[in-house]
């Protein structure tokens, strides 16, 4: 029986810190000469990419050959899938081919969580992002990058910035980082703060100055310019003014403090350039990171008889 | 070839009241003295140990490496490099169980590339454990020799391993078990026997 | 009865009866000790067609015992699919699930495929019913050509065609112009037409997927806040008032809704609203599973909501259970929640939802049923003939139901051509047993009866 990643609902603290642990073991063999270990040879890992994301592809490709799995990437563009082909039909070709763990990156929300339950594949579902739902691998490799940063997460201080409504990445943040210990505070303008905000596991301010001088880790989220156009604010100007994360905000964070972005970012929008490159900035490890926090996870799930982590498969084919 | 006399040892947490059926082989002061001896026999083959390195595979293999390392030195005044090499993710038998977590690898800073490379564990069964530190080693470097320093070797090999220096030969039935307890993870020093399903690990 | 009523009536009965005769047992009923309406046991006695006061000699029995007696059920919110989307429901496979769910009536919504706005798409949905013969399809007319929400379309021709319209509608979609609306509702006074508005600010729910609120910000689903069928129903109130002329509410699921309306009618503005069974039972907890069965439009409410609309039905601020049956093809269901459609099939599980959230839970009784599911539609749609009393001389319209089945809901047992049902599984109360369009047997034992 397989199980899977759709959320980081689904996983425990244990389950968080068993992959966070593990990640950190395997990171190690980024040194060796030979970066592979044949833990999932004979397996078959699926890259289906409905939404275009080279970096993130990239990443669960080289997690899963490290790990001497067998990638066959399927993205949208060019595809079946965009002569019409439904993701039923996708997903039972792959079923067909043996796919034992499909990653899936899809632009509706609850897309990985259907091709997980509908009843039409057995393989372990990963989910690399569905709409404006989940992101767990991404919290994951934050969570692991906070902590080398950091140390614990218990009772640290984190703000994440920007977009929260439309941000996957936020949602699965803030459920993550509260299981494992840590304060969240949303920092938005109140269009783009979600409907029933309070009812989530974490504070919220609409005024960023304020939180900035307490927080040990501040994330700065992608904002995208077609918001304006939907008005959710007025201008970049006003947008940057308000809520980037300039020089001078950067110098009112603590001095251990960390900025962190999961990228792409728009250098002079939510981030200006100097902060990106800074010595604070998580960004570029954050990739790094992202490689072992994702062979970790097809690992725990994949590597035994029954996955360490995960979500039950109740609607599989058996 | 039992040593000594057979004395009950309580194991230092006890889990269950079946592990009171296991009894000790060795008791703290035999599983000093065998790691002494082998300390000592490491130094005579090698002849002085000068490019030996000690990696012990966790758990208890690794404190075994720690402990032979403070004994060479104490002998010789000679300090190996010592670490660790997790085989999890090596092992032949991952499909038959569920995805278990993976321990430290710490390998020394001047590497393995033609150092004689000593693995140290705890129980030598199957032989199964070390092929797989053999592959995991491979992936890392190239030593010139490499070696196995167990404190048991309780028998029925399934592949054509052997160790080169043992701390007690101990033959067992199949269906027996064979624990070892250390201080550092367990309070106390033994080596227990017993009927497998009394406490197995 | 009006003159135009009976005209019509004498010509549709023709074609049913001579349909009918010889299969069925012929035109005489005797219903043996029904409760009629929940209370009196008493016999019924049909004959060509309407009740009489005397048992007719060599009648068909039908043994009532323990069984309760309606007035045929009449909806006024109904999606034959037909023209255009035959591979979802028809004229024929939609009326016959409409009679195994014991209605005589139904109102079918103009967004078809081309649009009934003209009296030549209308008369052919009608005709189709009459054909078909399971109950009568009373053609809704759109307000607006081609539901484009941009200029009125030919209503008066419509109410003047074969098929009689009165009821107009862009369901699917928001009359949102204010100036359209009001010339709507002005233009069709002439003709004694209500207009039926499905209240949605387009601008409000652009790309939304279900109920803003918890559960959407916590699926990451774009939400449709109540504020945006609240907007339009508080405006559209007061033009009814302005214009003096009818408006009625489609498919109303908030708790502010049911408050508007109440204000409105306490001021005597002449609204009248409708429910739909799925709104009277399901939430948007629902979704969390992201199984599209559960995507309609208006959205799945929350808790609070469908506590409220089981009020405003009760107390009579809602005056009609209105089933919405929205029929889709599998493939428009099986698939992401994003790209599926909008809809839930409701003709064969309104009565059994009915009873299981309102009358067991002594919301209404089976008179309050009566009225809410036959008497009240049949006098907004201005249908003569539907929804009368049990009485002689009155149009055999009749349907008995056993209230003490319960049954598992099976998808796969819909008398309808698609299975978006979003109650398969569960188990709910009562089975029609028998209905009848005109004193002429549509469903008998249980089993609908086709020709």
């Amino acid at each position: 029986m397989k199980r899977h990643l759709l959320s980081t609902a689904d996983l425990s603290a244990d389950d968080a810190t068993l992959i966070l642990d593990t990640a950190a073991e395997l990171a190690r063999i980024a040194d060796r000469p030979i970066k592979k270990l044949p833990t999932l040879r004979g397996r078959t890992v699926v890259n289906l990419f409905y939404e275009d994301s080279t970096r993130t592809r990239i990443s669960f490709e080289t997690a899963a050959k490290r790990l001497s799995a067998d990638v066959i990437n399927f993205s949208a563009k060019g595809s079946s899938v965009s002569k019409g082909e439904s993701l039923k039909d996708t997903a039972l070709t792959l079923e067909a081919m043996g796919a034992d763990a499909v990653v899936v990156r899809h632009w509706a929300s609850g897309g990985a969580y259907r091709l997980a339950h509908a009843g039409w594949i057995r393989s372990a579902v990963v989910n690399a992002g569905d709409g404006t739902h989940e992101h767990p691998t991404q919290a994951l490799l934050d969570a692991y990058t906070l902590r080398s940063r950091l140390g614990s997460l218990e009772g640290r201080r984190i703000g994440i910035v920007g977009d929260v409504l439309h941000s996957r990445v936020a949602r699965s943040n803030v459920r993550l980082l509260s299981t494992l210990g840590a304060e969240v505070t949303l920092v938005a303008p109140p269009t783009l703060m979600p409907f029933a905000v309070e009812g989530w596991p974490c504070s919220y301010s609409y005024d960023l100055d304020p939180v900035l001088p307490k927080l040990d880790a501040v994330m700065m989220l992608r904002v995208q310019r077609e918001r304006m156009d939907q008005a959710y604010f007025p201008t970049e100007r006003e947008y940057s003014r308000r809520y980037g994360l300039h020089a001078q905000r950067m110098a009112a964070l603590p001095q251990h403090a960390v900025v962190m972005h999961p990228g792409p970012m728009n250098r002079g929008l939510e981030i200006s350039a100097e902060v990106a490159d800074s010595a604070r900035s998580t960004i570029t490890e954050q990739v790094a990171n992202g490689v072992s926090v994702r062979m970790a996870v097809l690992y725990l799930l994949l590597g035994g008889s029954e996955p360490a982590i995960g979500t039950e498969n109740e609607g599989g084919a058996t | 070839m039992t040593d000594g006399t057979e004395t009950t040892v309580s194991p230092a947490a006890p889990a269950s009241a079946a592990q009171a059926a296991m009894r000790a082989v060795l008791d703290a002061s035999a599983v000093s003295r065998a790691l002494t001896r082998i300390a000592h026999e490491i130094l005579e083959r090698t002849q002085g140990a000068d490019d030996a390195v000690l990696l012990g595979i966790p758990t208890r293999g690794a404190h075994l490496a720690t402990r032979l390392g403070g004994q060479i030195a104490a002998v010789e005044g000679l300090e190996l490099p010592i670490g660790t090499l997790d085989v999890t993710m090596y092992r032949d038998d991952l499909r038959l169980r569920p995805a278990r977590a993976i321990k430290r690898t710490e390998i020394p800073s001047g590497g393995v590339d033609g150092k004689l490379v000593v693995l140290v564990d705890d129980v030598l069964f199957s032989g199964r454990t070390i092929r797989a530190a053999l592959d995991a080693l491979g992936d890392i470097g190239r030593p010139r020799a490499v070696q196995l320093a167990v404190l048991v070797d309780r028998g029925h090999r399934e592949l054509p391993i052997r160790a080169d220096y043992v701390g007690k030969n101990l033959p067992t039935a199949q269906r027996e078990t064979v624990q070892v307890r250390l201080a550092e993870t367990d309070g106390q020093d033994a080596v227990l026997l017993g009927v497998k399903g009394a406490g197995a690990r | 009865m009006s003159a135009l009523a009976s005209e019509r009536l004498s010509t549709a009965a023709d074609a049913f009866t001579e349909r009918r005769r010889g299969g069925g047992g012929g035109d005489t009923w005797t219903i043996r000790g029904a409760r009629i309406l929940g209370g009196e046991v008493r016999d019924l006695f049909i004959r060509d067609g309407v009740f009489v006061d005397e048992e007719v000699g060599g009648a068909q029995v039908v043994d009532a015992d323990g069984l309760i007696a309606l007035p045929g059920l009449v909806d006024l919110h109904t999606h034959l699919r037909e023209p255009g989307r035959e591979d979802a429901e028809t004229v024929a496979t939609g009326s016959r699930a409409a009679a195994a769910g014991g209605f005589t009536a139904v109102h079918a919504m103009a967004n078809t495929d081309p649009v009934a706005d003209t009296a030549g798409v209308v008369e052919q949905v009608w005709r189709l019913g009459r054909e078909a013969g399971y109950c009568d399809v009373q053609p809704v007319g759109a307000v607006t050509v081609g539901i484009a929400g941009e200029r009125l379309a030919e209503l008066g021709a419509m109410a003047d065609s074969a098929a009689r319209v009165r009821v107009f509608s862009d369901d699917g979609h928001c009359v949102s112009d204010a100036a359209l609306m009001r010339r709507a509702l002005e233009y069709v006074k002439a003709f004694g037409g209500v207009v039926a508005q499905h209240a949605q600010e387009p601008r409000l729910t652009e790309g939304a997927q279900m109920n803003e609120g918890e559960v959407s910000s916590a699926l990451g689903l774009r939400g449709w806040p109540a504020v945006a069928e609240e907007a339009i129903i508080a405006r559209d109130v007061l033009l009814a008032a302005h214009t003096g002329s009818r408006l009625h509410i489609c498919h109303l699921s908030t708790a502010g809704s049911v408050e508007l309306v109440r204000w409105a009618k306490s001021k005597g503005y002449p609204v009248t609203a409708e429910v739909t069974p799925h709104h009277l039972l399901l939430t948007d907890d629902l979704v969390r599973g992201y199984d599209p069965v559960y995507k309609v439009n208006p959205p799945l409410r929350t808790q609070a909501d469908v506590e409220a609309v089981r009020a405003g039905l009760a107390d009579g601020t809602i005056d009609v259970v209105a089933t919405d049956h929205a029929p889709h093809p599998v493939e428009a269901k099986d698939c992401e929640w994003a790209v599926a459609a909008m809809g839930m099939l409701g003709l064969e599980t309104a009565l059994s939802v009915v009873q299981h959230t309102m009358v067991e839970t002594g919301l209404l009784d089976w008179a309050g049923v009566a009225d809410r599911m036959s008497v009240r539609a049949a006098a907004i749609g201005s249908l003569d003939g539907h929804g009368r009393p049990l009485e002689p001389g009155e149009p055999a319209n009749l349907v008995l139901l056993d209230p003490s089945a319960s049954r598992t809901i099976e998808p796969a047992e819909m008398h309808s051509r698609s299975r978006n049902t979003p109650f398969a599984g569960l188990k709910l109360p009562g089975a029609v047993r028998a209905t009848f369009l005109r004193g002429t047997a549509t469903v008998l034992e249980g089993k609908v009866i086709d020709r």
